[in-house]
C-alpha cells in the first residue's frame, strides 16, 4: 500500500517501481494502480506472487512472479540414482503424488526396456485414479472457498480423507506416498484392499452428486464462474495448456486415450469436455472426471489379475545410453519426464514437464480485462500446485 | 521383492527384447539407406538409435538435405538438426505437418563435447496426427538458439526457464529474463560445472541478510 501511495506522489519513485517489477509502460496513468497479490495470500494456493496493473477494478496487465518454492529437483536428480530420485517426484505435485510417481517409474522402465507386471499395472491404475479424485476434491474445496462458498471445503475434505486412509493402509503414507517402484509396486495389496476400494466408490458416488447440489445451480456460483476466464481452444493449444482446462475448451484429448499407459486401454471411460472454456465449464469437467475415475476404479478393482506385483529389474539400474520422453495424464494435465541416460547409475539429466507451470502461463491471457475478484477465481480454476510450478 | 534374482534378468531377457524391435523396424531401411550405422556395435548392452524413415522425413530430407539426421530410439522419433536450419525445420513442422502443440523446450549440458556443449531439445506433439517428435540441435556454449515464441506461445516461459537454468540465449524472445531464480542471481544451476550445494552467497547475503551455507 505504501508503495502505491508513494507512486502516485512522485514520478521518480514510479519509475523505480516500474523498473523493478518489469512492467512495460514507464509511467502509470492517474487512474492506474499496481496491486501486489501474494506471495503470502490464501487465494494464490501457495507462494505465487501476481503483480496486477489495475484501472479501478479492471485488470490491465498481470505478471506472475514464481520460484519461491524452487528446490532444484532436476539438479538433485543428477546426483541420485534412479531409484533414489523416485521419492523426490512426489514432492512436486504433492496433492497428486501417486501420478508423479507413475510417470517417473514408467519413464525409467521405458529406458530400461522392462515392463511392470499386469497386476502392478492394475494396482497403479487404481491408486492413480483414486489420487485423481483426491486432487480434484482438494481443488473443488479450495476453489469454492476462494469464491466464497465455504461448505464444499468441508464436504470434499471429509471424503478425501477416505482416499488418504486407503493410501495409508496400502503404503504407510498419506500424501507423499512413494507407492510405486521402478518395475512395479513394492507392496502387495493388503487384505481387504478390493473391499475398501469398492466401499469407497459406493461411499463417494452420492457425495459427488452432493457437491453438485451445492454449486451447479447455485446462483452466486453461476455469477462468479460463468464467462469468467474464458480460454478458447486455439489459445489453449498455442499456450500448451493441457488437462481439464484444455478439455473444458472443447478439445477432446486425454493422454489416457490418445497414448494409453498403465492399464487404461482395458477400461471403458469417457472424456468429459466443455464448450465455453470458462471457469464454470472447467468445474463441470472436473466433477465429471471424478465420476469417470470412479468408473475406471470399479472396472479395475473387479479385474485385478493374479501374479507378481514387482517385475524383475536389475538391482543396480544402469539404463543404456539414450533419451526418453514419457508423459501421463496427471490430474492437472500432461506430466512429462525427459530422461537422458549416460549408461551410469545416475540419470544424466531429468527434465520434468510440469502441467501447472505451463498452465499458469495462461493466467495473463485469462484475466485480461477481468475484475480483481475474477483473478482469484481464475487462479483457482487453473488448479496449480506451486510445488510443481517451481520444482 | 526385487532382490530375487537380480543378476539373471538383466543379463539375458532384456537384450533380445531390446534387440528385436529395432532390428525388425530397421531391417528394410538398412540395405537401402547409408551403411554408416554399424559403426557402433561396441556396446551390445542396449538398443541403438536407428534411422527413422517416413514420408514426412523424406519431405524434410528433400528440403534440408544433410542438415538433418532423423532417428528413432525405443519407438520414439527425433530429428537432430543443424542449428542454422533448426528454426525452419520447426516452422515447417508446425505449418505443414500439423505439429500444433509444443510440449517442452529444454536443454542438456555436455561440457566434455567441444564446441557442442548444449543439446537444445524441442518436444512437439500433433493433435490431429497423435504423434510426437523431438527436435534436437547441438549448440556451442554462448551461441544463441532461435526462439520459437512466435510459433508456439507456450515457449515463452519454457525458454525463460531454459535460459535461467543453462544460460542459453534465445534470439527473438520477447522478454528473456530469469523465471525461477531471482533476477540478480549469478550462475546457471543446471550446468554441469555448477555444484549441487553451490549458491550465489553474495546474493543471499545481500538480499536475505544471512550467511549462505548448507
Amino acid at each position: 500500500m505504501a508503495d502505491i501511495l508513494k507512486s502516485e506522489q512522485s514520478p521518480s519513485s514510479v519509475e523505480h517501481i516500474e523498473a523493478e517489477k518489469g512492467v512495460d509502460q514507464p509511467f502509470l496513468d492517474a487512474t492506474e494502480l499496481i496491486l501486489n497479490m501474494g506471495p503470502q495470500h490464501p487465494s494464490t494456493h501457495g507462494v505465487l506472487r501476481v503483480i496486477l496493473k489495475l484501472d479501478g477494478e479492471k485488470v490491465l496487465n498481470t505478471e506472475c512472479v514464481i520460484g519461491y518454492l524452487h528446490r532444484g529437483v532436476e539438479k538433485i536428480a543428477e546426483h541420485r540414482t534412479y531409484a533414489m530420485f523416485n521419492p523426490y517426484v512426489d514432492r512436486m505435485d504433492y496433492v497428486a503424488a501417486v501420478s508423479n510417481g507413475l510417470g517417473y517409474c514408467e519413464a525409467v522402465e521405458k529406458l530400461l526396456n522392462v515392463e511392470a507386471p499386469p497386476r502392478a499395472q492394475w494396482v497403479r491404475t487404481i491408486l492413480t485414479e483414486l489420487n485423481r479424485i483426491a486432487s480434484h476434491q482438494l481443488w473443488l474445496g479450495t476453489h469454492a472457498l476462494d469464491i466464497g462458498a465455504i461448505t464444499p471445503l468441508f464436504y470434499t475434505f471429509r471424503d478425501r480423507e477416505e482416499i488418504l486412509k486407503i493410501f495409508e493402509k496400502y503404503c504407510g503414507a498419506r500424501l507423499t506416498t512413494h507407492a510405486f517402484r521402478i518395475g512395479g509396486c513394492l507392496y502387495e495389496t493388503y487384505d481387504g484392499f478390493e473391499q475398501d476400494v469398492k466401499k469407497f466408490c459406493d461411499f463417494v458416488t452420492p457425495k459427488v452428486d452432493e457437491y453438485e447440489t451445492l454449486l451447479t445451480t447455485n446462483r452466486i456460483w453461476l455469477e462468479r464462474t460463468k464467462g469468467v476466464g474464458v480460454l478458447k481452444a486455439e489459445d489453449c493449444i498455442d499456450l500448451g495448456v493441457t488437462g481439464p482446462v484444455l478439455r473444458a475448451s472443447g478439445v477432446k484429448w486425454d493422454l489416457r486415450k490418445a497414448q494409453p499407459y498403465a492399464a487404461y486401454k482395458n477400461f471403458e471411460f469417457d472424456i468429459p469436455t466443455g464448450q465455453n472454456g470458462d471457469t464454470y465449464d472447467r468445474y463441470l469437467v472436473r466433477v465429471a472426471e471424478m465420476r469417470q475415475a470412479l468408473r475406471i476404479i470399479r472396472q479395475a478393482v473387479d479385474s485385478i489379475p493374479e501374479g507378481p506385483i514387482m517385475g524383475k529389474v536389475p538391482k543396480v539400474m544402469k539404463p543404456p545410453v539414450g533419451e526418453i520422453y514419457h508423459s501421463i495424464e496427471a490430474p492437472k494435465g500432461e506430466l512429462g519426464y525427459f530422461i537422458v541416460s549416460d549408461g551410469s547409475t545416475q540419470p544424466y539429466r531429468v527434465r520434468v514437464r510440469p502441467p501447472s507451470f505451463v498452465n499458469l502461463q495462461a493466467l495473463s491471457k485469462m484475466v485480461e480485462g477481468a475484475l480483481v475478484a475474477d483473478v482469484v477465481a481464475v487462479i483457482g480454476t487453473l488448479d496449480i500446485v506451486l510445488g510443481e510450478v517451481d520444482r | 521383492m526385487p532382490e530375487d534374482k537380480p543378476d539373471q534378468k538383466p543379463a539375458s531377457p532384456p537384450p533380445p527384447a531390446a534387440g528385436e524391435k529395432p532390428a525388425a523396424a530397421a531391417a528394410p531401411p538398412k540395405p537401402a539407406g547409408e551403411p554408416a550405422k554399424p559403426a557402433t556395435p561396441a556396446k551390445p548392452a542396449g538398443p541403438v538409435p536407428q534411422p527413422w524413415e517416413s514420408e514426412m522425413v523424406e519431405r524434410f530430407c528433400r528440403r534440408f538435405g544433410s542438415g538433418i539426421d532423423p532417428k528413432t530410439y525405443l519407438g520414439q522419433n527425433y530429428i537432430v538438426a543443424d542449428p542454422s536450419i533448426v528454426y525452419q525445420l520447426l516452422q515447417m513442422l508446425r505449418d505443414s505437418e500439423q505439429f500444433d502443440y509444443c510440449v517442452d523446450v529444454t536443454a542438456v549440458h555436455y561440457p566434455q563435447r567441444k564446441d557442442q556443449e548444449f543439446d537444445v531439445v524441442w518436444i512437439l506433439y500433433s493433435f490431429p496426427r497423435n504423434e510426437r517428435v523431438r527436435v534436437k540441435t547441438m549448440l556451442k556454449d554462448g551461441d544463441p538458439a532461435p526462439s520459437v515464441v512466435a510459433l508456439w506461445g507456450t515457449a515463452n516461459w519454457l525458454e525463460r526457464e531454459c535460459y535461467d537454468m543453462f544460460g542459453i540465449r534465445f534470439e527473438g524472445h520477447p522478454d528473456l529474463r530469469r523465471i525461477l531464480l531471482p533476477d540478480g542471481w549469478k550462475g546457471h544451476p543446471l550446468r554441469k560445472e555448477y555444484g549441487i550445494t553451490q549458491q550465489d552467497s553474495e546474493w543471499v547475503k545481500l538480499n536475505l541478510g544471512i550467511e549462505s551455507g548448507q
